[in-house]
Order: structure tokens, then sequence, then C-alpha cells
């Protein structure tokens, strides 16, 4: 099954509309509700990170029985150095996106953190693709 | 615990019940259909909190309370009065008359349930600090809530206290003073005067507990006309001895900020089940962190604006704060329960608390994508006007009974409409189906 939502940069008030969207889908799906918060987490952090980086993006999410596949593209600045922007601590954000309470520079962190497997790729002037997989029969099994 | 029953303190006459679909639309958890002219309560999703009661405009929806007569089984007859109960009254009635008239109803005993509170911060602020990881913490306090976030947000009970409500505290003291008085426990029948359906749900059965203290409910509105009459009756008050006011603490317990505002760190007070649901929604997404303490009640001003409370929320909630200010009383002076301190607070604990998620749409995962997909279908040919017309709240709802086997594609005014101009469905059958949503009477 697939979900489609689009992301508007720069507009915190919505951002966080797709994650609490699709967490309502998780929920009528019966995933363990572990699993549902590492996943909206994960879901959460990326779609902030397109409101508060990127001019828009888009979030193509397929669900199936063994995982939850999300691919988060956006139009934006990109990202010059990936595994520095890994680092925990490390932001670019502005200072007025850090008076919201964005941009503390653990975003990446949270993300990686929380899924089975992550892949980014960037072009700087272009924009980013965050690809994320998270295991739902492993929980299942347990 | 997830298969257990649930008791509803909710009912539905259905008598009185005209099919208005008034609670239908005000349901937070969208636990009413409408079926043959009648509301219908989908239990597992109710939680008590009592939104359907105050919409009902014949007074449809009642709150199941204890029989006031079930008092007469018992030698002493115990009730423990919140403190939002002598807030209904105008200051000029005084504390003394309140309780002599309640006395006079029918009691032997007065404890007050907010007696426990001095008790209770202590050990919420012990259990802030043996359990740091779990953050934000929240009060167990409105049972409303607890039902909440058990069928909507079941990935935060783990952050609901695991301790006893005021409530419990004081039923637990109340019966154990009385035997240690050298009283029959058997011969005790303690009374509750409930402000809401919530607390008569939790207490019918119980979450966390395996059984309650409390014999018997006694609904705030039933009684508050009882008292009221007997004071009417009864102008010249003889002085009765009562124990010492209550603590500005315990007398400001059960309206908002009650909790928060003494509880060390960042504590929030967020009233009203909307608003509660809005902030455990983004609390779940984990937008919102470093929060430590969550004070969560179901009702606007808190336990003052229960539905069963008589007198306007916003009085009642004055003349409590006026109480708190001039209260001389300080927490170890309520007049016995110190003592007891030792014995209530190795019994504070209750058990954990299980999830019950209402929102599956199966229990097996790949049937509920299966349902999820034909859900999604049907979205695509509902008008999404949320017209309510085939007795549920919105197409969303409806679209999920469908697939559930709980309705049929056919009720949807606007299928019927489509269809009855291909001919596929002849306008005698279309007027039936709507006949069995909205009952014969109306057509």
């Amino acid at each position: 099954m697939n979900f489609n939502y689009s992301v508007e940069g720069g507009n915190f008030s919505k951002a966080g509309t797709a994650s609490s969207q699709f967490k309502k889908v998780l929920k009528q799906l019966n995933v363990d509700p572990i699993t549902i918060k590492r996943i909206v987490v994960a879901l959460y952090e990326a779609e902030v990170n397109i409101v508060a980086h990127a001019w828009e993006g888009k979030i193509d999410i397929e669900v199936d029985m063994e995982k939850v596949y999300i691919n988060l593209a956006d139009k934006g600045p990109g990202i010059a150095d990936i595994n520095q922007a890994m680092k925990p601590g490390f932001s670019t954000a502005s200072p007025s996106v850090r008076e919201m309470g964005f941009g503390a520079g653990m975003g990446l962190m949270n993300i990686k953190n929380n899924v089975d497997s992550l892949h980014i790729s960037s072009e700087v002037g272009k924009g980013t693709e965050l690809e994320m997989t998270i295991n739902l029969s492993s929980i299942i099994s347990k | 615990m997830e298969n257990r029953h649930f008791h509803h303190a909710l009912r539905i006459s259905e008598e009185l019940c005209y099919g208005c679909s008034h609670c239908m639309n005000v349901c937070p958890t969208e636990a009413i259909r409408i079926r043959n002219g009648k509301a219908l309560l989908y239990e597992n999703r109710c939680v008590d909190c009592g939104k359907c009661f105050m919409a009902c405009p014949v007074k449809a929806i009642y709150i199941d309370q204890d029989d006031f007569s079930r008092l007469e089984a018992f030698k002493y007859r115990i009730a423990l009065v919140p403190s939002i109960f002598t807030g209904q009254f105008p200051e000029a009635i005084s504390r003394e008359q309140v309780y002599e008239a309640i006395l006079a109803s029918g009691f032997t005993h007065i404890y007050e349930v907010e007696l426990g509170t001095g008790l209770l911060l202590d050990a919420i602020k012990g259990y802030a600090q043996q359990h740091p990881g779990k953050k934000p913490l929240i009060s167990s306090f409105c049972p409303a809530v607890i039902r909440l976030i058990q069928v909507k947000f079941p990935a935060l009970v783990g952050n609901i206290m695991l301790l006893k409500p005021p409530l419990d505290i004081t039923a637990l003291y109340c019966r154990k003073q009385l035997t240690d008085q050298g009283i029959n426990p058997a011969e005790v029948g303690v009374f509750y005067f409930t402000p809401c359906a919530a607390k008569i749900a939790a207490i019918k059965s119980p979450v966390g507990e395996d059984y309650s203290m409390i014999t018997g409910v006694i609904n705030m509105d039933f009684i508050y006309n009882k008292v009221k009459l007997q004071i009417m009756k009864d102008r010249n008050t003889e002085s009765i001895t009562t124990n010492p006011p209550l603590s500005g603490l315990a007398e400001r317990w059960t309206l908002t900020h009650g909790e928060a505002d003494h509880v060390e760190g960042r504590s929030l007070a967020i009233d009203e089940i909307h608003n509660v649901m809005e902030f455990l929604e983004r609390l779940e997404n984990e937008e919102i962190t470093d929060v430590d303490f969550l004070e969560l009640r179901a009702c606007d001003e808190s336990c003052a604006g229960g539905v069963l409370v008589t007198t306007n929320r916003f009085l009642v909630t004055e003349r409590l704060n006026n109480e708190a200010a001039l209260s001389a009383t300080k927490e170890g002076q309520l007049g016995g329960i110190e003592e007891y301190y030792p014995y209530l607070r190795r019994r504070i604990s209750i058990q954990e608390i299980k999830p019950r998620s209402m929102m599956k749409l199966d229990e097996n995962m790949g049937e509920a994508m299966i349902k999820m997909d034909k859900a999604r279908k049907i979205m695509q040919i509902l008008p999404l006007t949320d017209c309510g017309a085939c007795g549920a709240p919105n197409c969303q709802a409806f679209s999920n009974d469908i697939v559930q086997g709980q309705a049929s594609i056919k009720q949807c005014i606007f299928v019927q409409k489509s269809r009855e101009r291909t001919g596929e469905l002849s306008s005698e059958e279309s007027l039936s189906i709507l006949k069995e949503i909205w009952g014969e009477e109306k057509f």
C-alpha cells in the first residue's frame, strides 16, 4: 500500500502533519506501539528537516507485511558533507529556526537510531533524498 | 486486561433517545452511531468523558448510579466528599453547614477525598526520581484520560504514573481508621460523591487495581439537591465538629494546575479532552520533549467542570481558590491521616496499565491491510461531506465501519441517489435503508 504526502518548506505550523496522518494508518494496521513510535519519530524528524531546510518536498511511503519503506525527497540546498551532518550537534539551522525549537543538530542521528536502514543522497543546490526502512516482521515474531 | 469487559457508567435510554445525533457528533473517540433511530454506543471506544451527556437535548443519556437506599444496608455510612462538592455552594453557606446537611441526609461519617494529597505529592516526587528516564510522567488522576491513553495513545501508557489517585488513598485510609476503632469492616459502606461518569467507571472496573475500596457511587447532582434542600430546611444550624479545613494544596488539587503547580521541573496542566488529545498527539511524535510532568484532565476547568456538577464551573473554582488562599491548615495537620502515612505509602502503587487500542482495523496486520485498502477505495466513492446521514460521525469512520462489517455502503445518501438514478437501487429500498438508520417514525 502506498501513501503520499507533500511538504511545504518553511511552514512550521504544518510541520508534523504527514507524520500524524501516517501514525493513524499504523495504528489502524495494528502495528505494535513501540514500532509505531520508532517510525513516527524518524518520519517526524525527516519531515521537519524538509520544512526547516528545503523549499518543498514529498514523502512516499510503502507498507507491506515485512516493512515500512519511506522515501523523502526534497528540492533544497542539499547537504555538502553527509558524514558531518550525521554527527550529533552539527546544525546549519539559523538562530530563528533554533528559537522555534528546531535545529538542535540531532535530527539525522535520531532518524538513524530509530530505523533499520537509512540511505542519504544529496546534491548541493538541488536537494536531498532520504530512504529509510523499518522492519515489521521481526517485531511481530517477538 | 485487553479482553476484560469494561464498565461504562454512561447509559442511553431507549425510551427517551430520538436519534438526533448530537452525541454522535461530539464524541471525541467516535464511539457513537445511530441505528433504528437511537444512539448506539461502541463500548470498547468509549472513555466515559461525558461529552455526549452534555450534548443530549432530552437527557436520554444518563449516568448509572448506585441506589441511595443501599446506604441502609450499612451501620456505618461513609461519605467521601470531594472539595468540589462544597465548592458548589455560595460562600455564605459554610463548610460546616454543608457537612451537617450531608450527615442529616443519612451518612454517619465524612471524609474529604483530598486528605491524601500531601502524601501523594511526596509519592509523585519520589516516583519522578525513581523513573528519570520516563519523561514526561503523566498523572494518574483523571480516569477518562487514562482510558483515552489506553485506547487512542497506546504508546504512552508507560508514561502514566502508577500511583493511586487521592480518592483511592482516602478510601483506604478511612476503612483502615474505622477498623482500628474496632468497627466491623462488614458494617462499613463507603460512598463517593462523583462529579463525573469516568470516576464511576473507574470504580466499577478499576484500571491498575484488582478491586475498589468503594462500596457505591452517588451522583453529585443527586446529592447536591438533597443537601441543598436540607440546608434550606435547617436554618438554625447546630455547630458540628469537623476536621480542620483542607490545606490549600488539598483544596485546589482537583482544579486545573492543582497538581502541576506543585511538581518540580517543567510541569504542564492541560484541561478539556480535545486539548488533551492535541497535546498527546504531539507528544507521541516526540515533537514535545523535556517536559517532566503532565497534569491532564478531561473536563474544562478539571473536576469543577465535571458533568454532574450543578454550579457553574468558574464559580466553583472561585470558591475553592478563595478557600485555599485563606486556609491556615498546613500539610501534616489534616486531622489524623498523618498517622497512617506509612500504612498508605506501602499501598500507594497500582499495577501496570495495559494498552487496549481501538484504532486497529483487525488484530491481524495482513487482514488490517486488506481492510485499509478497501476503506481507502470506499473513501474515493464517498462525498467527504461528513454529513452523518449514514449514522456514522464522518465519512472516514463510516468507511471503517463498512470494512469491519458494521455498515453498508448503501447507507450513504449520496451513493443512494446515484444508484437510484442508474436504477441499481429502488426508492423503496433506499427508504427502508434510511428507516433502519433513523427509525420508522421519522418518515
